[in-house]
């Protein structure tokens, strides 16, 4: 894990690189986060490929950060290998104003996780091959991972309501 | 003709990796067979597999189009088990997520646990005693034995090696036995608790895995001999859908599939966790990638993860098998009757659950199919704010496009069949 | 002495109240009924020929599952078909793939919603006689999870035995197999239609949905996402 002090080098060389992209880093149990501006996030991962060693995306994966605002965040995990290192790059979005620019055309993996993200939270990934729903039924409608979707679910049956409700199991 | 005779015998060339028969047929160049625009007489076939099919492991729906027999793209469409897992864990108090999280990717459960643990005592900045890592070491070691095992068994009931399928189930029954003495249930056995491990080891147990482990050399042995040098798995196999090893490094695919590529990424060995650093063993990687090295792989795995089982039985330690922290594990119930403070924090714990200092974080580790990491976020109440786990599967999955390119469709299944993808943590 | 003649109400024999069946009983007992109406109301009660027996027998001896595993109680489906608990001893070996040629189905796994109109496509595609097991508690109920992604096996198609667990050890699916073994060999009502009374179903096509939507109030027409309806 880069240390604290490894982090805001980290940081610095991107500011250099890429003047308003991070808003803010946080270090936590051993490991660094950088918060990145969602405009930025392409060039921010192909700095830190080319620059700075992150070769491997781990995982991209999203949050609802409900009621904070903004709300979606998407996660981006990287692992270089090389030194057996993590980082986590993170961008929070408005539910109102959805669009990241995906990172698919130069990450292959990130292709089914990002569809997964817009499946379950609905941010659209601009310059994606394919976004489509990828877990819930093409015409679903909702991003059923956000945190104001309601869970769903059958009502629990006991003795007294089996005959009434649902009443499909007499 | 000469390619016939060259059949009958082993046409294997090391220098190639191919078989005679491989050879001819890359010979045949198909590329004016590429989709024309307005040419009636060469289309491609798009047809359906799935999600009801015997052979793709679990729903998994496949679009391949076709030409002929050659498979010229596929698309997998998943979604088919879907369960909601992460949102049904966001529900539920840190404890009671353990059970919901251990049914995503259903062949590793003890791996799916342990993540989802291993995040939890990361938030909670808890130690785990040395004893509970030692036992999670034995557990999720025999997991992976099983795992393999359900893998070796269906994949060569695929390619057609049907007996293979009782044999590993045999051993697959022992090893199920065992899981049941020390925790009570075959699959899905919670045993993994934030802390450490629900109980101790009964009597008797360490004698019977250490049957198990005797044994389970020769088997292995057994299962070679029956598999490694037939003709037909060797051609099904040996230069098949080959992949090199940076296409599946952009992929994001890890475990026995790139190491059969020639990346030694482990992370057992890269950046141990409970205590894997104590242990003397090897990571199996190939040299070519194709379906053969998978296989060769995950067997060899079979193998050194017994000798992780002994090395572990050999050096168990004494001691606690869960944290004492009162406030995140239940104390010990001889302790109700006496003590106020066990009465308090047991019915806390038991009503409420214990809540967690707000913050994230990803903890992998490496399951029997790649790089299994729960991310969870906390808001500081005794519910995760956040459960999300990064399926080795869900990625993996990606390859199989780029694998499958340009192979037959018998190519295909056994392609599925070496990528190991477990339906439940693809969709989760 | 009067005799007392009543007509009794048309329909399947099935459906008769219990006041009819008391009446028949006693019809027959007394000699009473003949013709076709003795050889109907020994039809609907008894398996008489030897025939009938032994095609039960056949039948509950001799069956067909279809290969159709979903999660995880398709590995503990798996271990059945191996040595330990063989299912090769009651003569369900042959799992078939295809479920033209299957008759039981064993709905191992969690139903998602969107894999439930291909269970059921399927479950249509199997020839009469079949019928269902609803293997595990995520298929029989909603299992461990109550959330919008799961649909249970009771909601689109009728399920003869539900083996609950999660999941079910080999020797408790093997006894529920055998309790529908026992169900098949004894009783006589074959198609599901009959045994479940469901004779005024009617089969939904996705394009009819809109029109039937029309007639709602005469129909129960379940809207996705509410449980509550018949």
């Amino acid at each position: 894990m880069p240390d604290a002090t490894g982090l805001e080098l980290l940081a610095g060389g991107l500011r250099d690189k890429l003047p308003d992209a991070v808003l803010g880093t946080l270090h936590f149990r051993g490991k660094g986060t950088l918060l990145i501006d969602p405009r930025h996030i392409r060039a921010t991962l192909q700095h830190l490929r080319e620059q700075e060693g992150w070769t491997f995306l781990a995982s991209v994966h999203g949050v609802d950060y409900y009621p904070e605002e903004p709300r979606l965040g998407v996660h981006y995990e990287l692992l270089s290998m090389a030194r057996q290192d993590r980082l986590t790059v993170k961008i929070r979005v408005h539910t109102e104003a959805p669009t990241v620019e995906s990172v698919t055309p130069d990450w292959p993996t990130a292709d089914h996780q990002e569809r997964e993200v817009y499946d379950m939270f609905g941010v659209v990934f601009e310059g994606h091959p394919d976004l489509r729903r990828i877990l819930m039924p093409e015409d679903y409608q909702g991003h059923p991972q956000r945190r104001d979707f309601p869970i769903g679910g059958e009502p629990v049956l006991f003795t007294h309501d089996e005959s009434s409700n649902p009443g499909w199991t007499r | 003709m000469d390619a016939m005779s060259d059949i009958t015998t082993t046409g294997a060339d090391p220098a190639a990796g191919k078989s005679a028969y491989r050879r001819m047929e890359d010979s045949v160049d198909l590329s004016e067979l590429q989709h024309p625009v307005g040419d009636l007489d060469t289309e491609l076939l798009t047809l359906n597999m799935g999600p009801h099919h015997p052979a793709t492991h679990g729903v998994l729906r496949l679009l391949v189009q076709l030409d002929g027999e050659i498979v010229r793209d596929i698309k997998p469409i998943i979604g088919y088990v879907h369960t909601g897992i992460e949102k049904t864990a966001e529900d539920k108090s840190y404890w009671k997520v353990i059970p919901v999280v251990e049914r995503m990717d259903y062949l590793s459960y003890f791996f799916n646990a342990y993540a989802y643990c291993g995040a939890v005592e990361t938030l909670l900045d808890l130690e785990v005693p040395k004893r509970a890592q030692y036992l999670r070491v034995i557990h999720m070691e025999l997991n992976r034995i099983m795992s393999h095992l359900v893998w070796l068994g269906t994949s060569a009931l695929d390619v057609g090696a049907m007996s293979m399928f009782w044999y590993c189930f045999r051993e697959r029954e022992q090893i199920l036995d065992l899981f049941e003495q020390s925790t009570g249930q075959r699959m899905h056995t919670r045993y993994f608790q934030v802390g450490g491990v629900m109980e101790d080891i009964p009597d008797g147990w360490i004698e019977n895995v250490r049957k198990f482990t005797a044994k389970m050399p020769e088997r292995v042995g057994q299962y070679r001999a029956l598999l490694n040098k037939n003709e037909i798995l060797l051609q099904r196999l040996r230069g098949v859908c080959t992949l090199d090893e940076e296409t599946l490094f952009g992929l994001g695919v890890t475990g026995p599939l790139l190491r059969a590529a020639g990346n030694p990424w482990d992370l057992r060995k890269a950046m141990p966790y409970s205590s894997y650093e104590d242990f003397d063993f090897q990571v199996p990687v190939g040299t070519e990638g194709d379906n053969y090295d998978r296989y060769v792989v995950r067997v060899q795995e079979m193998l050194e993860s017994v000798k992780i089982i002994d090395q572990a039985l050999d050096n168990l330690p004494e001691g606690p098998t869960i944290t004492g922290d009162r406030k995140i594990a239940l104390p010990p119930r001889h302790e109700l009757a006496t003590s106020m403070e066990a009465l308090i924090h047991h019915f806390k714990l038991v009503t409420e659950g214990f809540r967690v200092p707000p913050g994230e974080v990803y903890f992998p580790c490496e399951a029997p199919r790649g790089e299994l990491a729960c991310f969870v976020r906390s808001d500081g109440s005794s519910k995760p704010a956040r459960v999300h786990m990064r399926d080795p599967s869900f990625v993996n999955l990606q390859a199989t496009a780029p694998m499958c390119k340009d192979a037959y469709i018998a190519d295909l299944i056994a392609t599925l069949a070496m990528l190991d993808p477990v339906l439940g943590g693809i969709d989760r | 002495m009067d005799v007392i003649r009543q007509k009794l109400p048309s329909g399947q024999p099935g459906q008769t109240d219990f006041r009819s069946q008391q009446l028949r009983a006693r019809d027959m007992l007394r000699g009473d009924l003949e013709g076709p109406e003795l050889e109907e109301y020994v039809q609907s009660r008894i398996i008489t020929t030897t025939l009938d027996k032994a095609v039960a027998w056949a039948r509950g001896n001799a069956m067909f599952p279809a290969t159709f595993g979903l999660a995880c109680c398709a590995i503990e489906m798996m271990s059945i078909v191996a040595a330990r608990v063989d299912v090769a001893r009651f003569g369900f070996e042959a799992f078939r793939a295809s479920p033209r040629q299957a008759d039981l189905l064993i709905l191992s796994g969690r139903v998602s919603i969107k894999m439930a109109p291909v269970v059921r496509r399927i479950y249509d595609q199997m020839l009469e006689p079949k019928w269902a097991i609803a293997m595990g508690a995520c298929s029989s109920s909603m299992g461990v999870f109550n959330n919008y992604a799961i649909v249970p096996a009771d909601k689109f198609m009728p399920v003869d035995v539900h083996v609950p667990g999660c999941p079910p050890r080999p020797e408790a699916l093997m006894h529920g197999i055998l309790k529908l073994r026992q169900q098949i060999q004894l009783d006589p009502a074959l198609g599901w239609r009959a045994r479940y009374g469901a004779t005024d179903t009617v089969e939904v096509l996705p394009d009819e949905g809109e029109q039937l939507l029309a007639r709602a109030d005469e129909l129960t027409v379940m809207e996705p996402g509410e449980p509550k309806g018949a």
